[in-house]
């Protein structure tokens, strides 16, 4: 490449810069990032119990025939006393929902769960949120739809309002 | 009658630099010379203006006058004074202003006191910076109005942030902008010389004092910037590789390679299209931060109110200003000649190396910042890129960086050879070994880049002082020590982040009052927790005590609710108790149904070196300006003296 061409490399490349920003500003604005995984298998894992004398939580265990809710949630998180109410209803409807602790102690959770309602099915206990991390969540709480196959079939992310329930419901009927 | 001044004052300013433009543009042409002259005093009429509109607006806050909308929205009449007065540029149309004034001021800084650029060049200099002052005051008054009155009046106004009610507000983002916004006049000095085709030693030496200015800001704002964040957010990091701090680092790395390669020009004549290059991005980069923070195009915890219309304008301008000064330079720099050549082995080749790296650190935060963007933009996907990224990416590049930033100013100009080399470095090489064996001893399990970080900070600090060695320390030049104090402060701020990487030692506990924590070799007692509170807050104050060795000292974390603006908005106040080997940091959290109170403590030996460090690095620049000022003086005081 001549000195003359390389002189126009500068304008070039910033012409390209201009082109990425002009699209993801005028592009519409929703700042949340879902998870890569959805549509596709949940990583293998298995989580001991977060408690005792509760089941813990497998990537194996969400194969098994029904769709269901993966909570994410912790004992420390402020908007998972929020969503708790919303998740009981959910219960309460039947949606089997299964949990996630991240970074939780046993004594803490039995705390929360006799404060706030326990509507967990299995609690599995990811100490050092490396199943949080693989599934592809960043924040707690968060709230996956598991179809009967183990397949991530939809991705809610923070507490979920009043407002979050039908979306979260028709994802679970869709994943029958 | 003070809003319409200030919007008086800001018309009459942009006016002015549109005169200034003009008056500039047409004077550069042969046969209406005349015209030069008027140019210098247009120039610096337009900063007054500019700085009193700042003042106006200023004022405004000052006075709560409640009829001004950007003041309902921001201000309240009983906060404490400082922040009435802070909360001007705590805001998108108040930041924007000072921007417009700070870029006025240091036009007419220039128009006042540069007095080595050739007239011509320095003309179409004034008209560059003329030019880009016209789009930023085109965006205040047609998108951004800071004046805007508003009716009915309220009662009271909304508050300022609680966030950003610390002293910090004061300082940070005035210095930060001198330098961001300071740095425009590299930029319009390079328009200048492309223009008048005028680069060479002359121009590097002229351009020198105003990159070093700006560059000093922009090193202390980015400094204060990041303890302000250690202690008001109460996170306990000091850099999140937010997009914003990464606005401002970029300037700052272009910056700092630009300071480097004119001295290549200034003194052998060398790198000169590069060079042009650099003051070109430096300037860019603070446009692009800008627009990537007033877009919202990018979240960040210092995104204020997001409008798409804002951003769209301020793309026109980017695309206009750096599109325009890049195509400019494809046509003209083709026709600079090309310096005086140089051996890799030298002085010029250590400084060519350091701009590469720094080139290369500043693609590689640019493609971090921006990467999510691309995505979107060609696939559809969202996602995030984080520190381990960043981290893992920019800490090598920056590691290297550091050592040949310990070779370079050991190396001769223009040839040296790599043996003379070895053994003026061999004593900083083999502390650097010590070091390293000594961490494997004491500290086995230390993770790779803080381990190189520790050790090559040791031997760069010795390499640092090593250009003083065996010279007469009195007739030593003030610029030589100044670039050995901002090389030893890169030492020292490398030895605090790889120490407070490798060493910080962190626990999360639910403590009931009367219990002990055990952090690093402190043990905390959590004596329980009280009410204060201060003129627009309320607080949970913990009461703890932390002894080490015999000595203790107390500590008061709190939890503030600011009861206005309303609603009532948490803030953590962290409790950091400095020591001479690091800071004990606790932050209070929420109470649980037993009463027991979630307590948040980091022990992070050495942190305290990355703020030094920083400061150091401001110090050695202002040493350096001061040097050369100096060295200027000199020849004609002697002259005088010879002469009486």
């Amino acid at each position: 490449m001549s000195r003359r061409l390389i002189l126009w490399v500068p304008l070039g490349l910033f012409v390209l810069f201009l082109a990425v920003i002009a699209a993801g500003l005028f592009a519409p604005a929703e700042r949340t990032v879902p998870s890569a995984l959805v549509g596709q298998p949940v990583p293998e894992f298995d989580l001991a119990p977060g408690m005792a004398g509760r089941p813990g939580l497998s990537s194996a265990a969400l194969r098994r025939g029904r769709p269901r809710l993966v909570n994410i949630f912790a004992s420390w998180c402020v908007p998972c006393r929020q969503e708790a109410p919303q998740l009981a209803a959910l219960a309460r409807r039947g949606v089997p929902i299964e949990g996630i602790a991240v970074r939780d102690r046993p004594e803490d959770l039995a705390r929360f769960l006799a404060t706030y309602g326990d509507p967990f099915r299995s609690i599995g206990a990811d100490v050092d949120r490396r199943v949080q991390m693989e599934l592809g969540s960043a924040g707690v709480p968060e709230t996956f739809v598991v179809d009967g196959r183990g397949i991530i079939r939809h991705q809610h992310i923070g507490a979920i309002y009043e407002a979050d329930i039908p979306a979260i419901l028709a994802a679970y009927e869709a994943a029958r | 009658m003070i809003a319409e001044a200030g919007l008086a004052a800001l018309w009459l300013a942009a006016a002015l630099s549109l005169l200034q433009l003009v008056l500039g543009a047409a004077g550069l042409r042969p046969g209406a010379e005349r015209l030069l002259p008027m140019v210098r005093p247009v120039a610096v009429a337009q900063g007054i203006l500019a700085a009193l509109a700042f003042g106006a607006l200023i004022w405004l806050f000052l006075r709560t006058d409640l009829s001004v909308r950007l003041v309902a929205a921001n201000s309240h009449s009983m906060k404490p004074w400082l922040y009435k007065f802070a909360g001007a540029w705590g805001n998108h149309e108040g930041s924007m202003l000072l921007w417009v004034t700070v870029l006025a001021v240091a036009g007419a800084a220039v128009a006042l006191f540069e007095r080595r650029l050739p007239r011509s060049t320095l003309i179409a200099t004034l008209a560059a910076q003329a030019l880009i002052g016209l789009g930023f005051y085109a965006f205040l008054l047609f998108a951004s109005n800071p004046f805007t009155r508003l009716s009915p009046v309220p009662v009271e106004g909304n508050g300022l942030n609680p966030l950003l009610q610390d002293p910090g507000l004061a300082f940070h983002p005035p210095t930060l902008y001198f330098g961001y916004v300071g740095i425009s006049i590299a930029f319009s000095f390079a328009v200048g010389a492309l223009v008048t085709r005028d680069v060479g030693p002359a121009f590097a030496r002229a351009m020198r004092p105003w990159v070093l200015a700006a560059w000093i800001f922009l090193t202390l704002g980015i400094t204060a910037g990041s303890y302000w964040a250690y202690y008001e957010l109460g996170w306990g990091g000091w850099w999140f590789w937010d997009p914003v701090e990464n606005a401002s680092l970029m300037p700052w790395l272009a910056a700092t390679a630009l300071l480097h390669s004119v001295t290549v020009l200034a003194t052998r004549d060398g790198l000169r299209a590069w060079t042009v290059m650099l003051a070109v991005v430096a300037f860019s980069m603070s446009m692009i931060g800008t627009f990537l923070v007033r877009s919202g195009i990018l979240t960040s915890v210092h995104a204020f109110a997001v409008d798409p219309r804002r951003g769209a304008f301020i793309l026109v301008l980017l695309l206009f200003y750096i599109g325009g000064a890049l195509a400019l330079y494809g046509l003209r720099v083709g026709t600079v000649k090309e310096g005086s050549k140089f051996d890799f082995v030298s002085r010029e080749g250590a400084l060519v190396a350091n701009n590469l790296l720094l080139s290369a650190i500043l693609g590689i935060v640019f493609i971090g910042t921006l990467y999510p963007l691309a995505v979107e933009a060609v696939t559809g996907d969202k996602l995030s890129v984080g520190p381990p990224y960043f981290n893992s990416a920019a800490g090598p590049v920056a590691l290297l960086l550091a050592a040949i930033m310990a070779a370079g100013p050991l190396l001769r100009w223009r040839r040296d050879r790599l043996r003379a080399l070895v053994g003026r470095i061999a004593l900083p090489i083999l502390i650097s070994a010590a070091a390293a064996f000594a961490i494997v001893l004491l500290a086995p399990g230390t993770r790779i880049l803080p381990f190189l970080g520790l050790a090559l900070a040791l031997g760069v600090a010795t390499a640092s002082v090593a250009p003083l060695w065996g010279r007469n320390l009195r007739r030593t030049p003030l610029f030589t020590y100044g670039m050995v104090i901002a090389h030893l402060g890169i030492a020292v701020a490398l030895a605090g982040m790889a120490s407070e990487s490798a060493f910080t030692k962190e626990t999360l506990v639910a403590a009931s009052p009367g219990q002990s924590i055990a952090i690093g070799p402190f043990q905390v007692r959590f004596d329980g927790v009280e009410p204060v509170a201060g003129t627009n807050w309320t607080a949970i104050e913990a009461r703890l005590t932390a002894t080490r060795g015999g000595t203790s000292w107390p500590l008061r974390p709190q939890a503030r609710l600011f009861s206005l603006p309303p609603p009532p908005t948490p803030t953590s106040e962290a409790a950091i108790q400095t020591l001479w080997d690091g800071q004990l940091y606790v932050a209070i959290g929420d109470e649980d149904s037993q009463g027991r109170w979630q307590l948040r403590l980091w022990w992070k030996p050495f942190v305290t070196l990355i703020w030094l460090g920083g400061g150091m690095i401001a110090l050695g620049g202002l040493l350096s300006l001061i040097g050369r000022f100096r060295r200027e003086r000199r020849p004609r005081a002697e002259a005088a003296e010879a002469e009486a």
